[in-house]
This record gives structure tokens, C-alpha cells and sequence, in this order.
């Protein structure tokens, strides 16, 4: 190759490589999902943020709040309850519920909320495992607890 | 006691491996033969003391001793024995034991294959496998050892997980690490030939065949996987972008854009620096996938070793391997000079141009993984990137992708005739054109993406047969290298897996409802009558299954289908078994869900119909035999070249 198509080549190379960097991160501005516990989200509801705004798809995880499921026999609505301890979301979801999916159990979903409040899912994600619980619903349940605790120190009188 | 011998072997061979990463480097840096030859040695006992260690381990599984805690933790009186032994690998400790297991066949495959070599390099290969080696050895007797014992024994074991017990993830596991750790070959190779100062054809010639056979085995690996979570996970997807299943695909696509950089180096002495770079890339990203699924960093549905210690230990040989990998490549780069200069217009250009797009492939896959590693690791939030990300990013890459893929073989090498070249395209070019139009014109559902990755796909097709008939004076004669026809079917295969995954994603049926015997339901052209409800027990569980008559609507022939829901009482866990109808190349698929409580015998049953699934897994399938057609070409002299296949 001469030199001046050698550049060429080069230019082109690193042109392809821009595009492909470029569209990356476009895809990745509209595509991410954020994680949130019910904690976030109630706080994002009092402050009327739009991250958590109507049709704004995110990640709701917490533990199943026993006894809060209801099944619908004659279609295919669930209803159940999302709790990290603190503050809790009613979801409701339309489909079959994944084998680990179990009330007191981990359970990560992914949908948006709806105008009254509560929290449609598109897809729930129970984990293959029984001892593993998803990091991030680990984290969002260690958080609240922490905070739980801080706010008993600074309140004494608290039970 | 046999444990105890087990860990002992385990021991004696991380101080072989520090033997054979010394010594015969020594060896070949002052000519000395004897030294030399105890790497073979060295690398043979590696083997059979690794061998030693990984059946002990076998054994304490297989007569579920639970005074180790491995075995204790993670398998169960309650299993069948095949699964009780697939245990060992099913979990971290005994994975890892594998994974370097492994390792040692590679490095007694380099000794015996390798005899072509020429001593001093042979050596330094195998002085750096001994690196590698002594690396994971550590990692596993330090952070991981399977071999701990548990006292006082707990009388049953804590390891049943259902999921698990099944054949496809029984194999995939081991095909998997065949291939990562097989790329080490190709590191190896590179970072001798770094350390001789010299990469020639003779160099590439040598180092195909090992990017080939650990290329073969990722592919397995891979589609194993899918396969798996096909039909096990129950939600009827075959690939779900997880991190985890990116984590084998990032150094499958490093490898792929090693294989044809390697096929270019061979015929024309060119792209040295970056055969090497790929080289060192590949295994780096074997690597980058062992931390990512073994130090649990990732949320995601495998990720099961939670240590932080773990993840420190394999991100520093990570680090190591391709931190000293690049520091010498750079050190070296200035020595390597590729003599020959390429034209515009040839099939090393093409090569070329095959390995921009795959390199881009990866990095946005590489983006798309770690994104979320980085935003959490900073705590910007807990993010999650998805299958519209890839979807995005990978579609407009995929198109000028594959039109490159179908021209490229119609491109001689040296200097091309762009003229000749247009000639020979002009057919396929009007038949993919027709086509579109064609379907544009019919009232079939008008999906864009469909139709353009159905041109795409055609396009590879209809250009391959082409060129097959060219080369074979249409049909007469077959004396082509085998290597041309591992090239033709593996790209037969990636065409297929492109249209079949377009077909079968974008034209799904999909149905759930709730069903009580003898009602019948009509999905694409099937009537699917649920018959009776049946229970039974399986080896270590119950079973709830539905029986269905399935039928093509207005056909006499039907079938039975029977999705069951699989209880496991020690477990305390209940999984799906979804039950699967091929029907030509379509796939009727049927899942239960949940009973109705006051009705046990009603479900919740998904339907789904996948047209077109048959050629995604075929298709898969044929991308490993090509690279296995061409493992199996006898050696060409070096200088021959009338044909040019390029896997």
C-alpha cells in the first residue's frame, strides 16, 4: 500500500472505530435500566423525580412481603407486594411467576410505574440459586438497615 | 486419605509448574537441550499429578464423603451418581480445579504436537503455560482449595440444586474452559515469538491449528450453553446478552478476528503486530471472562462465588498475564516488521477489514458488560444493560458485516480485479435484490430488521455456493484443501444462525392462558388440546405433568407434549421442564406454570411457537464443524496458494 492510501486506511479504520464507540454510547444512554429499592423510589415519589416518571422503565428489587400475593384465577394478574424492610411497593405483574419466586425470597423486577402508584412489571427475575440473593437487593436491604439503625441512635425515645 | 493424596498431588504441582516455567526457559535462553527437555517432563508430571488430584476429587463426590466440605456443601446423598460427579465441576472450587486441569492437557499437547517446533521455542511455549499454571495453582490452593475437610461431617449434604441436574450443563462447563483455556496456546506461542523477536508465516502456520481447536471448543461450548438456557430456563429465549454469556462470547469474537488475522499472517507475511496483539487480546479476554463469572462481581443469574478475595487474586493475574503480555509486546513491537506491503484492493484487505468489524463487535459487547461494573464500582447507581443496547449497537454493524463475509472469498489474494470481482457478485447481487423485492411485494409481515439480516444471510449463502462452483468447475472436481470447505460450512453456519435467530425472535408466537383439561387452543396453526393431568415421580422428585394432543389445525397426526412442573423436596424447590416439539425446522415449546388452588388440575400454560429455531442451533453447530474441517487439513507447503481458504 503507498503511503497516502495507507492514511486513508487508517482514517477510515479509526473512523469506523469512532462509529462504533459513538453509537455504543448513544445505545447505552437510552437503553440503561436503573436499579432502585422501594426506599428510592418513595423518595423519588415525594420529590416527584422524573427518573421514576410514568412509562420510565426501571429495576424495582426487594424481598416479597409475605403473605401480599394474590393470585387472579381467571387471567393471569398477580398481585404482590415489594418490601426492603422500610418502605414497600405493590407490583403487579401479568404472566407465569418464575419457579423461585417465593413470598419472603429476593425478587428483582423490571418494569415502570404506574399513575396510581404502583409498579408494573414486564418481567421478574427470581435467582437460580436459594442462598444467593441478587447484590443489588442485598445491598438495597443492608442500606436500609443501616439507616434504620442510625435513626433509632438519633432518636432515643424511638421503641 | 485419598483426599488428603489428592491435595498432596495438588501441591507437588503447583512446585512442577513453577519447575516448568523456569527451567526450560533457562534452558533455551543459554542452549541448553537437557534443560529443555524437563519442560516435556515437568509439563507430563504437571499432567498426571493434576490427574491424580482432580479424580480424588471425583471420588469424594462420587461416594458423597461430606468430611470435605466441597463435597458437603455442594452435593447430596439424594442425586443420581452421573450428576453427583458433574457436581464437581458445578461448583467454583471443583471448576477452577478443572479449569487448570485443563490447562496441563494443553501444555502435554503442546509437548506432543509440538514436536515440529523448533526446540528453544517449544520450550519458552511451554515455560509460559508452566507461568500460567503456577498462577491458577496458586489461586486454587490459596483462595479455593476444594480439598478442606469439614469436622466434625454434617450426616447430609447442602448442595441439590435442581437446576443444575441436567446433561447440557453437565458439558458445557468443560467444552466451555476447553476453549478459554486453549487460547493460552496461542498467547503462549505469541509471547515466545515475542521474546525470539520473530514472527514469520512459519510462526502462524504453527499457531493455527491451536487457535483453531480452542476456537472449536468455545463454539461448542457456547452453543451448549444456549441451548441450555433454551430449554431449562423456561422463558423460551436462546440468548439473553447476561454478562455472564457475553463473558464467553468476547474472547469466541477476539478469536474469530484471531483465526483469519492468523490465515493472512500465513499467506502474505502481513499484519504481524496485530496477529500478536489478537494473540495476546484472546486469552486476556479468557481471562477477563474467568474473573467476571468466578469473582461474583456481576449481578447476574450464574455468578455464585461471592469472595472478594477470589475476585483480588484472578483481577492480579489478569492483570500480570496481559499487563507483562502488552508491556513486552511493547517492548518488542519496533523489531516486528511486516516486509510486505498490502494493495487496496485484495482478500488480506478483506481479512483486514473483517477484523475492524470483529474488533468493534467487542468492544461494544466489552462496553456493554463492564458499563455497569464501572458506574456501580463508582457508585453512579445500579445499572443494568439490556438486549436493546446490543440490539442497537450490533444490527447496523451486522449488515456491512456480512457483506463483506459474502465477497470476501471472490477476492484473490495480492491484487484483486475489482472488475472480475463485480462480475462474479453480479448474480448473487440480483437474486438478494429480487428476493427483497419480492418479499416487500407479498403480504408477508414487513419487519425491516427481518428482511434486511434475511438479504444479509442470503446474501453469504447465495455467494458461497457461488464461489464453491467456481472453484470446482461446477461440481466436477472436489480437490480443494479441506480447509476451504471448513471456511465454506463455518460461514454457511454464521448465515444460518443470523436468519434463524432473526426468523425465530421476530416472527415468535407467543401465548399464555389458563387451561383445564379438555380445553383446546389454537396457536400458528396448531390445535394444542390439553388431555389430563398426570402425576409421577422422578428419581429425586414429583412430577406434575400436563398432557397435551397437538395437531397441525385440520390434520389427523397429532403428537403428545408433556410439560411438567418437577417438585423437590429436599431441595425445597420446584423447576419447570418445558416440553419441545420440533416440527421441521420450527419449535412448538410449552411451559407450565402455576395450578390453580382450587383446581389443581388447571394451569397456567405458555405457548410459544419458534419458526426457523432448527437453523440457529444447526447453524451454530456447522460454525464448530468448519473450524473442526479445517483443524483436520493436512499441512500445505507454505508457498502453495491457488485457492485460499481462510479458517
Amino acid at each position: 500500500m503507498k503511503k497516502r492510501q495507507r492514511f486513508y486506511f487508517i482514517l477510515f479504520v479509526l473512523a469506523c472505530l469512532a462509529g462504533a464507540v459513538g453509537l455504543s454510547l448513544y445505545a447505552l444512554r437510552d437503553n440503561l435500566s436503573y436499579f432502585y429499592s422501594p426506599r428510592e423510589v418513595v423518595a423519588f415519589q415525594q420529590k416527584q423525580d422524573p427518573r421514576i416518571g410514568a412509562g420510565q422503565g426501571f429495576r424495582l428489587g426487594g424481598l416479597v412481603l409475605a403473605d401480599s400475593v394474590q393470585k387472579n384465577s381467571d387471567d393471569l394478574q398477580v398481585l404482590f407486594t415489594v418490601t426492603d424492610n422500610v418502605e414497600q411497593i405493590d407490583v403487579v405483574y401479568t404472566g407465569i411467576l418464575p419457579d423461585l419466586f417465593r413470598e419472603g425470597q429476593g425478587v428483582v423486577a423490571t418494569g415502570s410505574l404506574l399513575p396510581n402508584g404502583m409498579f408494573k412489571a414486564d418481567s421478574l427475575l427470581a435467582k437460580h440459586d436459594e442462598n444467593y440473593m441478587p447484590p443489588e437487593v442485598a445491598k438495597a436491604l443492608k442500606d436500609s438497615h443501616a439507616e434504620g439503625v442510625k435513626a433509632m441512635q438519633e432518636t432515643p425515645d424511638a421503641p | 486419605m485419598i483426599i488428603e493424596l489428592g491435595h498432596y498431588a495438588l501441591c507437588l504441582a503447583l512446585i512442577m509448574a513453577l519447575v516448568q516455567s523456569v527451567v526450560p526457559l533457562l534452558g533455551a535462553y543459554h542452549g541448553r537441550m537437557a534443560w529443555m527437555k524437563l519442560g516435556h517432563a515437568a509439563a507430563w508430571s504437571l499432567s498426571g499429578l493434576l490427574t491424580i488430584s482432580f479424580l480424588a476429587l471425583v471420588h469424594a463426590f462420587a461416594l458423597s464423603d461430606f468430611s470435605v466440605l466441597n463435597v458437603a456443601t455442594n452435593s447430596h446423598t439424594m442425586k443420581p451418581l452421573l450428576y453427583k460427579i458433574t457436581a464437581v465441576w458445578g461448583n467454583h472450587e471443583g471448576s477452577m480445579l478443572l479449569w487448570v486441569w485443563m490447562l496441563s492437557f494443553w501444555g502435554i499437547l503442546v509437548v506432543q504436537a509440538g514436536h515440529r517446533l523448533a526446540p528453544a521455542f517449544q520450550a519458552r511455549v511451554i515455560a509460559v503455560q508452566g507461568m500460567i499454571a503456577s498462577g491458577f495453582l496458586m489461586f486454587v490452593l490459596f483462595t479455593s482449595n476444594p480439598f478442606l475437610r469439614l469436622d466434625p461431617p454434617p450426616p447430609e449434604g447442602a448442595g441439590l440444586n435442581p437446576v443444575l441436574q441436567d446433561i447440557a450443563l453437565a458439558v458445557h462447563p468443560p467444552l466451555l474452559y476447553m476453549g478459554y483455556v486453549g487460547f493460552s496456546v496461542a498467547f503462549c506461542f505469541a509471547i515466545a515469538a515475542l521474546l525470539e523477536k520473530k514472527i514469520d508465516r512459519h510462526w502462524a502456520a504453527s499457531v493455527r491449528p491451536w487457535v483453531l481447536a480452542a476456537w472449536v471448543s468455545l463454539t461448542g461450548g457456547i452453543t451448549l450453553g444456549s441451548i441450555w438456557a433454551y430449554y431449562e430456563l423456561g422463558w423460551g429465549g436462546f440468548w439473553f446478552w447476561d454478562p455472564v454469556e457475553n463473558a464467553a462470547l468476547m474472547p469466541w469474537l477476539a478469536g474469530t478476528a484471531l483465526l483469519h488475522s492468523v490465515a493472512v499472517l500465513e499467506k502474505r507475511d502481513a499484519l504481524k503486530n496485530w496477529t500478536v496483539f489478537l494473540a495476546i487480546l484472546t486469552f486476556s479476554l479468557s481471562l477477563l471472562g474467568t474473573f467476571l463469572v468466578r469473582s461474583g462481581v456481576l449481578t447476574s443469574v450464574h455468578a455464585f462465588a461471592v469472595d472478594p478475595a477470589r475476585g483480588v487474586f484472578i483481577l492480579m493475574l489478569l492483570t500480570i498475564a496481559t499487563g507483562g503480555g502488552l508491556f513486552l509486546y511493547a517492548l518488542r513491537a519496533p523489531y516486528i516488521r511486516s516486509l510486505r506491503q498490502f494493495r487496496a484492493f485484495s482478500r488480506e484487505t478483506a481479512l483486514l477489514l473483517n477484523n475492524v468489524f470483529l474488533f468493534a463487535v467487542t468492544a461494544t459487547v466489552f462496553m456493554g458488560t463492564l458499563y455497569p461494573l464501572f458506574m456501580s464500582a463508582l457508585d453512579l447507581g445500579s445499572v443494568s444493560v439490556g438486549t436493546p443496547y446490543y440490539t442497537a449497537t450490533l444490527a447496523p454493524l451486522l449488515l456491512p458485516f456480512a457483506l463483506l463475509m459474502g465477497a470476501a472469498p471472490a477476492i484473490v489474494w495480492r491484487a484483486g480485479n475489482p472488475r472480475l470481482v463485480l462480475q462474479r457478485l453480479l448474480y448473487p447481487a440480483l437474486a438478494i435484490i429480487a428476493f427483497l423485492l419480492f418479499l416487500l411485494a407479498t403480504p408477508a409481515p414487513q419487519k425491516p430488521l427481518l428482511l434486511l439480516v434475511l438479504a444479509a444471510g442470503g446474501w453469504i449463502v447465495l455467494t458461497l455456493l457461488q464461489d464453491v462452483f467456481r472453484k470446482t468447475g461446477g461440481f466436477q472436481h472436489a480437490r480443494l484443501p479441506l480447509s476451504y470447505y471448513g471456511m465454506v460450512v463455518a460461514h454457511f453456519g454464521f448465515a444460518l444462525v443470523i436468519m434463524g435467530s432473526a426468523i425465530a425472535t421476530q416472527l415468535t408466537t407467543e401465548k399464555i392462558l389458563w387451561m383445564a383439561p379438555s380445553e383446546t387452543v389454537v396457536v400458528a396453526g396448531y390445535d394444542i388440546s390439553y388431555r389430563q393431568p398426570q402425576t409421577d415421580t422422578g428419581w429425586n422428585y414429583n412430577i406434575d405433568r400436563a398432557v397435551f394432543d397437538v395437531n397441525h389445525t385440520g390434520k389427523a397426526d397429532s403428537f403428545v407434549m408433556a410439560p411438567e412442573k418437577r417438585w423437590y423436596p429436599v431441595a425445597n424447590r420446584m423447576t419447570s421442564e418445558a416440553a419441545l416439539q420440533l416440527d421441521a425446522t420450527s419449535m412448538l415449546y410449552i411451559v407450565l406454570g402455576d395450578a390453580d388452588e382450587n383446581d389443581r388440575n388447571r394451569f397456567v400454560v405458555r405457548i410459544y411457537h419458534h419458526p426457523m429455531i432448527a437453523l440457529l442451533f444447526g447453524g451454530a453447530g456447522l460454525i464448530a464443524l468448519g473450524g473442526f474441517l479445517a483443524l483436520l487439513t493436512r499441512k500445505r507447503p507454505l508457498h502453495a496458494d491457488a485457492t485460499g481458504g481462510v479458517a
